[in-house]
């Protein structure tokens, strides 16, 4: 049952829920961020409308800056804007910005402690069409492992702008993963968001003929694919499994509390994200259950390969990320038990 | 107002103080650059004891001129100056490159705050100073009276991330940036010349719109006539090609790629230091 607590979207399920790119969430989060404090400059490679800077662009024209296709500029740039005392976004797609220029990221942003918050838009094998040369699925592992980053990602266009405007209110050096296609609107504007902290959007024992049971497994996604894990998660309670689904929008640093939590209540977990198994949010939860609350965990996500050509669905499906591979994952877990 | 016999002869006496304490640190340090550490510190020394508004006691004074070293291993010079001018002990020298050492081994402004930034990876500090200068631009116009002082290595060049930054600059007419190129010719690898030559290296520059100045970078007077052309212009960034010998003041390494990137070491490459800086350690 959704947690009613996470006021999420009543129309979630439906045929018709509404559909948003998560990349639109940040360029409204930058506007009313912007709004608010005059230290935010926008800065971007070459792709202002594509990555929804645009809006910034047209209304504070002086605070943008065009950097041309020049992502290793973008970013060391930005780092001397902080240095005097601006808070830089600076955006290009995911691959580029933080892969090409992912040293100029650890050195002049992060170990020089400055607070550029870097989105990278077009993250995720559901790209599509553009190919494996544009899918940035290597994105959070090389992010969280650079020591202060803080890495997030949005699960729908609401929590992207929750998380734009909270991250242009903290000194840290922020990465927020952004994705390209429409994707269901899973929250709300009433949806708590807090960096930092991970959610539990559903739990079977919500209901009242399960509450006093245990979990069965536990869910924990990141991203647009929640929404997989949500449906997931639901034909499995249809099918009387006690499930819980957290959404970890921030991967770093992790919300442990929340993670032992479900992990000690289900005693098994399954991690869904668009990105490679190895170094991504999997890898950061087994990380953290190793050293707390070994369980068995499965992993849902891109297994050592680089993504091809093809729309975002027939992609998901073929890459072992769709509601049934959830639901595999989910039994094959539950025998490990 | 060029500069004074006097002053000329007071900058060449610091310069000999940096380059001797300078040398001192590496040897104590066991490891670290040597080349071009020397050749910069004349120019060091005119930056901070003559063109530099700054405060050694105020390092955080928001109107301050900013020096931005891209290349950060050359940083025993940057540590000796500041040192010189007060920023902080000249015995702190001496603890280059050792565990807890404010003054790490490629400079980490966290470690030693009056850092303007941290570098060693290079090819990102004329990005950072070009970023600098921008944010001031936005908030204070094209009249700001600050100065942005980048230091790049010839043989960083190489990286392509500073001509990423060099169009930029161009493109923002950002005339208070100044950036000074080490043109020492030497590389770890070999000379320039033969690792990837960089030549016509001032007609690049000026291809790319930017005011070039050439000079001797051991002559005060022409640094200092080279600093004031480049403040005077106001529709460009302006480059100084500063042409230093490496090594310069120990003639037996002097010219010489192999001493880039190692301290003297043994007994007699010590000894032939200390002798050519004049330095009396019984």
């Amino acid at each position: 049952m959704l947690n009613p607590h996470q006021k999420l979207n009543p129309h979630l399920f439906d045929k018709d829920v509404e559909q948003v790119p998560i990349r639109k969430g940040f360029g409204e989060g930058l506007l009313q961020a912007a709004e608010a404090d005059k230290r935010i400059v926008g800065l971007c490679a070459d792709l202002t409308e594509s990555t929804h800077m645009l809006a910034f662009k047209q209304k504070f024209p002086e605070r943008f800056v065009e950097m041309g296709i020049a992502e290793q500029n973008l970013a060391a740039l930005a780092s001397g804007m902080a240095a005097m005392g601006k808070v830089p976004f600076i955006t290009s797609y995911a691959m580029f910005s933080p892969g090409r220029n992912w040293e100029q990221i650890r050195t002049t942003i992060a170990y020089n402690n400055r607070p550029v918050k870097i989105a990278g838009s077009h993250a995720g094998i559901s790209v599509g069409p553009d190919g494996g040369t544009h899918q940035a699925i290597e994105d959070i592992a090389i992010t969280r492992v650079i020591p202060r980053m803080v890495v997030i990602a949005p699960c729908d266009s609401i929590e992207a702008r929750k998380a734009t405007i909270a991250s242009s209110k903290t000194d840290s050096p922020t990465y927020i993963r952004l994705a390209r296609e429409k994707t269901p609107v899973i929250t709300t504007d009433e949806t708590p968001f807090e960096i930092g902290k991970a959610q539990v959007v559903f739990d079977s024992r919500v209901s009242s003929d399960s509450h006093k049971r245990d979990l069965d497994v536990g869910i924990i996604a990141t991203g647009a694919l929640l929404y997989k894990a949500l449906k997931a998660a639901r034909k499995l309670n249809q099918e009387g499994k006690n499930v819980a689904v957290v959404n970890l929008s921030t991967i770093k640093p992790l919300d442990e509390d929340t993670i032992i939590k479900v992990a000690h209540d289900a005693g098994a977990i399954v991690t869904v994200e668009e990105h490679q198994i190895a170094g991504g949010m999997g890898s950061v939860v087994a990380e953290c259950l190793a050293k707390h609350f070994p369980v068995p965990i499965e992993f849902v996500g891109v297994k050592d390969l680089f993504g091809q050509s093809g729309t975002p669905d027939e992609l998901i499906a073929h890459y072992g990320m769709d509601e049934k591979d959830i639901h595999q994952a989910v039994l094959k877990v539950l025998l490990r038990k | 107002m060029s500069l004074t016999d006097e002053k000329v002869k007071l900058l060449e006496a610091k310069a000999l103080d940096i380059r001797r304490s300078l040398i001192e640190s590496l040897i104590e340090a066991k490891s670290g650059h040597t080349a071009g550490p020397l050749d910069m510190a004349d120019i060091f020394t005119y930056l901070y004891f003559h063109a530099l508004k700054h405060d050694p006691k105020k390092p955080a004074w928001p109107y301050r001129d900013r020096l931005i070293l891209s290349n950060g291993h050359i940083c025993p010079v940057l540590y000796s100056t500041m040192a010189h001018a007060g920023y902080f002990p000249v015995s702190e020298l001496k603890t280059l490159r050792k565990f807890g050492s404010r003054l790490q081994g490629h400079p980490h402004r966290e470690w030693l705050p009056m850092l303007e930034n941290s570098s060693g990876p290079l090819g990102s500090g004329l990005s950072q100073a070009v970023g600098m200068a921008m944010a001031d631009k936005i908030d204070n116009g094209k009249t700001s009276g600050k100065y942005f002082y980048c230091l790049l290595g010839d043989g960083e060049l190489d990286e392509g991330n500073n001509w990423e930054a060099i169009m930029f600059a161009a493109r923002e007419k950002l005339h208070n940036v100044i950036a000074i190129v080490d043109r020492n010719n030497i590389q770890i690898d070999g000379f320039t010349e033969d690792v990837m030559p960089l030549n016509p290296l001032t007609d690049k520059w000026k291809a790319f719109n930017w005011h070039v100045i050439e000079v001797d970078g051991h002559n005060f007077r022409d640094i200092d006539r080279a600093v004031g052309e480049a403040q005077a212009v106001f529709d460009k960034p302006s480059v100084i090609i500063a042409n230093t010998i490496a090594s310069k003041g120990i003639p037996a390494f002097e010219r010489k790629f192999e001493w880039h990137g190692k301290p003297p070491g043994t007994p007699e490459e010590i000894k032939t230091a200390r002798e050519a800086l004049g330095i009396n350690k019984n």
